[in-house]
């Protein structure tokens, strides 16, 4: 009778760091240098695998967490965003990349049961500090939802909204002009130019998306905060959106969230992969969807969860 | 025998008449072993029988009820002395009723004659004979009912259809007592305001400037004596309902606001039952507090800064009257505000708003058809409130716009003419109907444009 | 964008200040607001409870009476129809008061005490006839003015020809007290008789019976009816222009001002069908029209939350749609039912315009023995002496509020409990 050459390791195949040796050659992409001992890390530990750090970074985010009530929402995340980049998180749904993201513009503070702690600045900021008023922070940090919801008023209304009640413009004309700007940017100018004063809500689907994106750069902000903006509609739309962001990743930094891997790899330059509330890994795109290093995120990419 | 007494033999009868049925249909088939041969439950067998038994029974008794007082009426009439049937219709109606009074022992009012005590006396014959009549018919047809269904049970007598067909027509009928009810509030109402609109012109009513119905007391005079001109109640009603809207909406809708928006979920919790509770007070109560304290009160402030109060002025009424819609006015604005999707709170939060502007410039916009809606159903609720009005408000109509001068409603006025003693055909107590006509229909309009703003502003955001 | 990112920050910096006043301004209307209601709610309750609270109390005096034989049984045979017995009480109060002479000075001494002293000496003696000739001592209840003054309503301070008790009387009473002839009992008057024209007589009995025979018929037609035509409507009646109908027609219902219905009343059943002027039937007819609209929608709410799958699965197991209504939908809908004929039920207890209208408006002393004696209501009976302007029937209507909206709170805390109780997450 044979022995069963079931080793400790193989029958429990997530205890222990898998052998290098073992990686599956694919993973390798050709002639690229491995880094040294690439350790797939498996276990969801407390370390962030890779670089969470940028140069001048814009918002700093360090050990925060979210609490719902008794639900530990985002777990001990620190994370930093630079001032011209566009950084896409992505996970399975649940993970927490939406409630990481609405931090960033205190969204979190109309929900009763949420609780934050831990250090978040823009700027060198403290956004929650005391002398911090959220509603000038959301006058930096802007946000394009995920359903598009603009007013039920006239388009320009729409996109005036922001630069009125800030103040932004004195007299009508400069509203008049960072209204077309905006539109102009948003890529919607030249469709709706002739009925600025029809109902945004008349709008398709696309076409309304991109009207929340002009509404939130008329109040000249320096971050946008996208979570999941494609995911409602068609793939032109989508297609047309892309563009859009890449164009604004010019002068604003932006923060998307995606479930869509694909739209990650095409549209930024770095990716957060949060798993379960906690930052599990974070690096360039091109990084780390060729050669992931934590066995969460390549599970994730090569869509064994999620 | 008592009308009680029958109703219970009926019921015993219905509940005999089920019994029978069941046991009759374990019968035809040999037993309850062979239950499955039945083409539908035992019970429904029962249930047959017992329909058969009571509903003929049961309507036949309604219909004898319905129609006994004016057979037996008709019959006494017929058979009093050609004298007696040339009387006036008043004069007539009189009789009778102290021959009914008579006859039930009461106390009559004048002189009791030979006539009148043979009459009673043939009155009371007539009711004991249409009472065994009506005994021995009802119990009779409950009984044949019964025997004709017992008769029908075989085993594949499909029992439960019918019995689903009867139980069909008689939610259908449920249903229709909605109907019935609105045309006979139209109707009623109509029939007698017609009634009046032949002696009063229907413009001097809805025009005129004097409101003093008194009509002749004898019998030559014509009803013409009095001024019946409605516009003074018209705008004492719609004093009263501004004063009380003007407290009513800022205090609803603020409440509302501040509920839904500003307060921890503590707060609401507490405020809402509160508010409820509020709402749940009967409007006699609200009038008791508005003659006894309010009403006072503003007189004694008035009188500080030295104004002239009525001790029963508008302002009072209206005051109370406010807080008694606070109530509506905050939950359906509350609904309105509710019924806007988060998703256009966060896009205004996220654009930097203050919760005061998102509020103002972006939610009670989309939310201003349902909330125009309950203020038009509480503009309704304040037109048709009666006993607020009642015990604060005035009696004699006075037309002005002062609020500290004492007013009378369309509800005052319809309690006033009501109630007390005078005859169904004078046109003062028609004048009352007519009233209410216009009530009706007034309240009826806000209603419906409310009713319908409310509804298609909830159904635009589904 | 043609303004600096620097600049748009100051400028909202810039506008800060005035933004957050005005949000504290909204804020603090807000608050305001919901304070106005709150405040009058506890304004309310505070006067109501001030006013009423001590109507549950009658102030009685205590009488050393001779049960005279002479009087009451001149013939040797005891007389109650006819026998003085009033007479009785004022020889008591002579004998109390031997110093009290004159006619009108001894006028003013009776009228320490109710007329029912009288009434209370009868019965007494009717219940225990072995008391003729004894010397009883009995506690009876002082008259209105009296109780008036005991409770600190009318002020013997000012000048005597403005207020309705004499210096005298005000002596005497004060007398009693030291005496410790003179204390405040519990008011079981107002729970066990009618109406009457004296205020210390006067009670709630008759209103409550009244109002109970009349919710038995407004629940006995309302409760089966509305749930039958929600019932209907929900389930089996096709979607149509008459459907529809009839929903605008409920809800319109819902929202017509009471007073109509009692006009509708009044043409329909006293005129046409010719039913006794203010009985307890006709009051609970009226009613019912006006409540069954409020159970027909809260019955339908009920029906609707039902989830589709418990239909399906029993329609799947083989029942007749009518089977799957009234063994699965109805028992699982029931507690929303129930809950909206309670609310129904304690709106319609709180109704007094329409039973104006069928005639609940006159004095009615008996306490009312079946569905077609003439009755009042409790909210009628509260307008009623809301009219009269004694003070001790200020305090009475207080008094009757008070045990209104007790009745109300009960029902509405049913309500809820049965819909906490009974409430499933689906």
């Amino acid at each position: 009778m044979t022995e069963t050459n079931i080793t400790e390791e193989e029958a429990t195949p997530d205890a222990r760091p898998v052998d290098p040796a073992d990686a599956p050659a694919a993973h390798k992409p050709k002639g690229a240098t491995v880094p040294k001992a690439i350790e797939r890390v498996t276990e969801l530990g407390e370390k962030t695998v890779g670089e969470v750090r940028c140069e001048n970074p814009f918002i700093v985010t360090e050990n925060v967490d979210v609490y719902y009530g008794d639900n530990h929402a985002i777990q001990n995340v620190t994370l930093e965003i630079g001032k011209s980049e566009v950084i896409a998180l992505i996970g399975p749904s649940g993970c927490g990349k939406s409630t990481y993201l609405r931090c960033l513009n205190r969204m979190n503070d109309s929900i009763e049961s949420a609780r934050v702690t831990g250090k978040i600045s823009l700027d060198g900021l403290d956004i929650y500090g005391s002398d911090l008023d959220p509603v000038a922070l959301r006058a930096r940090v802007g946000m394009v939802f995920q359903k598009p919801n603009p007013f039920p008023k006239s388009i320009y209304d729409n996109v005036a909204y922001g630069p009125r009640i800030h103040g932004l413009a004195t007299d009508r004309a400069e509203l008049d002009e960072i209204v077309h700007t905006s539109l102009d940017r948003a890529g919607l100018l030249k469709e709706v130019k002739d009925r600025m004063d029809e109902p945004g809500t008349g709008l398709s689907g696309g076409q309304q998306q991109r009207l929340c994106i002009a509404r939130t750069i008329a109040v000249n902000p320096e971050v946008i905060l996208m979570d999941e903006p494609c995911s409602a509609l068609d793939p032109i739309a989508t297609a047309r959106i892309e563009d859009l962001i890449d164009e604004l990743s010019r002068d604003y930094a932006i923060v998307i969230v995606t479930h869509s891997m694909q739209q990650a790899a095409r549209v930024s330059k770095r990716v957060a992969y949060f798993h379960l509330g906690r930052l599990v890994e974070v690096d360039e795109t091109d990084r780390i969807f060729t050669n992931p290093r934590h066995k969460l995120t390549e599970d994730y990419i090569t869509g064994r969860i999620g | 025998m008592q009308n009680l007494t029958l109703i219970l033999l009926l019921a015993a009868m219905a509940g005999g008449a089920f019994y029978l049925g069941r046991r009759r249909s374990y019968a035809v088939v040999g037993g309850p072993a062979h239950g499955a041969q039945l083409h539908s439950l035992p019970g429904y067998y029962g249930y047959f029988t017992l329909i058969w038994c009571l509903l003929p029974a049961l309507g036949l008794f309604l219909l004898w009820v319905l129609l006994e007082p004016k057979v037996i009426v008709a019959l006494i009439i017929k058979s009093l002395p050609e004298a007696q049937r040339a009387m006036s219709a008043g004069e007539l109606n009189l009789l009778v009723n102290n021959i009914q009074n008579l006859a039930a022992g009461d106390a009559i009012s004048g002189e009791v004659d030979a006539l009148m005590r043979d009459a009673a006396e043939r009155y009371n014959e007539y009711v004991s004979a249409s009472r065994r009549m009506l005994a021995t018919l009802t119990l009779g047809i409950a009984g044949l009912g019964g025997a004709i269904a017992l008769r029908r049970i075989r085993p594949e007598f499909r029992a439960r259809n019918r019995v689903e067909q009867v139980v069909l027509y008689l939610l259908i009928a449920a249903s229709s007592i909605a109907i019935l009810t609105t045309l006979g509030i139209v109707l009623s109402v109509l029939f007698e305001a017609i009634r009046f609109f032949r002696e009063v012109p229907l413009t001097e009513f809805l025009f005129g400037l004097t409101w003093s119905p008194q009509t002749a007391i004898r019998a030559d005079q014509v009803g013409s004596s009095g001024s019946f001109g409605a516009v003074p109640l018209f705008a004492g009603t719609l004093l009263i309902t501004a004063i009380a809207m003007i407290v009513a909406v800022p205090v609803g809708l603020m409440t509302a606001i501040y509920l839904a928006e500003y307060s921890s979920s503590r707060v609401r919790a507490t405020a809402k039952p509160l508010l409820e509770i509020l709402a749940g007070i009967p409007t006699v109560v609200y009038g008791f507090f508005a003659a006894l304290t309010v009403a006072p009160w503003v007189r004694t402030a008035g009188e500080s800064v030295g104004l002239e109060v009525a001790s029963e002025s508008a302002l009072a009424a209206g005051l109370v009257m406010g807080i008694m819609i606070i109530p509506l006015v905050s939950s359906l604005s509350d609904d309105a505000i509710h019924a806007v999707p988060t998703a256009m709170r966060d896009g205004a939060l996220g654009l930097g708003s203050t919760r005061s502007e998102t509020m103002i410039r972006v939610i009670l916009p989309a939310a201003l058809p349902g909330i125009v809606g309950g203020i038009l159903l509480a503009v309704s609720r304040a037109i048709g409130e009666t006993m607020i009005v009642v015990m604060a408000a005035g009696l004699s109509a006075n037309l002005t716009a002062n609020p500290f001068e004492a007013v009378t409603t369309v509800t005052v006025q319809i309690v006033t003419l009501l109630v007390g003693d005078q005859e169904f055909d004078s046109a003062k107590t028609l004048a009352a109907f007519a009233l209410g006509l216009v009530l009706f229909v007034v309240t009826l309009c806000l209603n419906v444009i409310g009713l319908t703003f409310v509804r298609k502003y909830r159904e635009q955001y589904e | 964008m043609t303004v600096s990112r620097k600049n748009s920050r100051e400028i909202v910096e810039a506008g800060l200040a005035r933004r957050r006043r005005k949000e504290s301004i909204f804020r603090a209307t807000g608050m305001i607001a919901t304070a106005v209601g709150v405040t009058f709610l506890a304004v309310f309750f505070a006067t109501l409870i001030a006013q009423g609270s001590s109507a549950f109390r009658q102030t009685f005096i205590k009488l050393d009476v001779e049960m005279s034989e002479s009087v009451l049984a001149p013939d040797g045979e005891l007389d109650l129809a006819y026998a003085d017995f009033d007479g009785l009480v004022r020889s008591a109060l002579r004998d109390a008061f031997p110093e009290v002479s004159g006619r009108s000075e001894r006028r003013e001494l009776y009228r320490l005490v109710s007329i029912a002293a009288g009434f209370q000496l009868r019965d007494m003696v009717s219940d225990d006839p072995s008391l003729v000739g004894s010397e009883v001592t009995v506690w009876v209840p002082a008259s209105s003015n009296v109780d008036m003054l005991v409770k600190g309503n009318i002020d013997p301070s000012i000048d005597e020809s403005l207020r309705p008790i004499s210096d005298a009387q005000v002596g005497w009473v004060e007398s009693l007290q030291e005496a410790g002839r003179l204390e405040k009992r519990m008011n079981k008057a107002l729970f066990t008789n009618g109406d009457s024209r004296e205020p210390e007589l006067a009670g709630i009995k008759g209103a409550l019976m009244g109002s109970f025979y009349m919710l038995v018929v407004t629940v006995a037609l309302a409760f089966p009816i509305g749930v039958a035509a929600a019932i209907y409507l929900e389930e089996f009646a096709p979607r149509s222009r008459w459907s529809d109908l009839i929903e605008v027609n409920i809800n319109n219902l819902a929202a017509v001002p009471s007073i109509v219905f009692g006009l509708l009343g009044l043409a329909v059943f006293i005129n046409w069908m010719a039913l006794p002027r203010s009985a307890p039937l006709v009051g609970g007819l009226v009613l019912s029209l006006l409540t069954l609209p409020v159970i027909i929608i809260a019955s339908r709410a009920a029906i609707q939350s039902v989830p589709p799958s418990i239909r399906e699965a029993a329609l799947g197991l083989g029942a007749s749609k009518m089977q799957v209504v009234f063994h699965h939908v109805l028992p699982l809908a029931l507690p929303g039912m129930l809950t909206g004929t309670i609310i129904g039920m304690s709106r319609a207890l709180g109704e007094s315009a329409p039973l104006l209208m069928i005639g609940m408006v006159a004095f009615i002393v008996d306490v009312p023995g079946g569905f077609t004696d003439p009755a009042t209501a409790l909210p009628v009976q509260v307008y009623l002496w809301a009219d009269s302007p004694e003070r001790a029937f200020a305090e009475r209507t207080s008094a009757a509020i008070i045990v209104l909206l007790g009745f109300l709170l009960i029902m509405n805390l049913a309500a809820v409990i049965i819909r906490k109780r009974m409430e499933r997450k689906w």
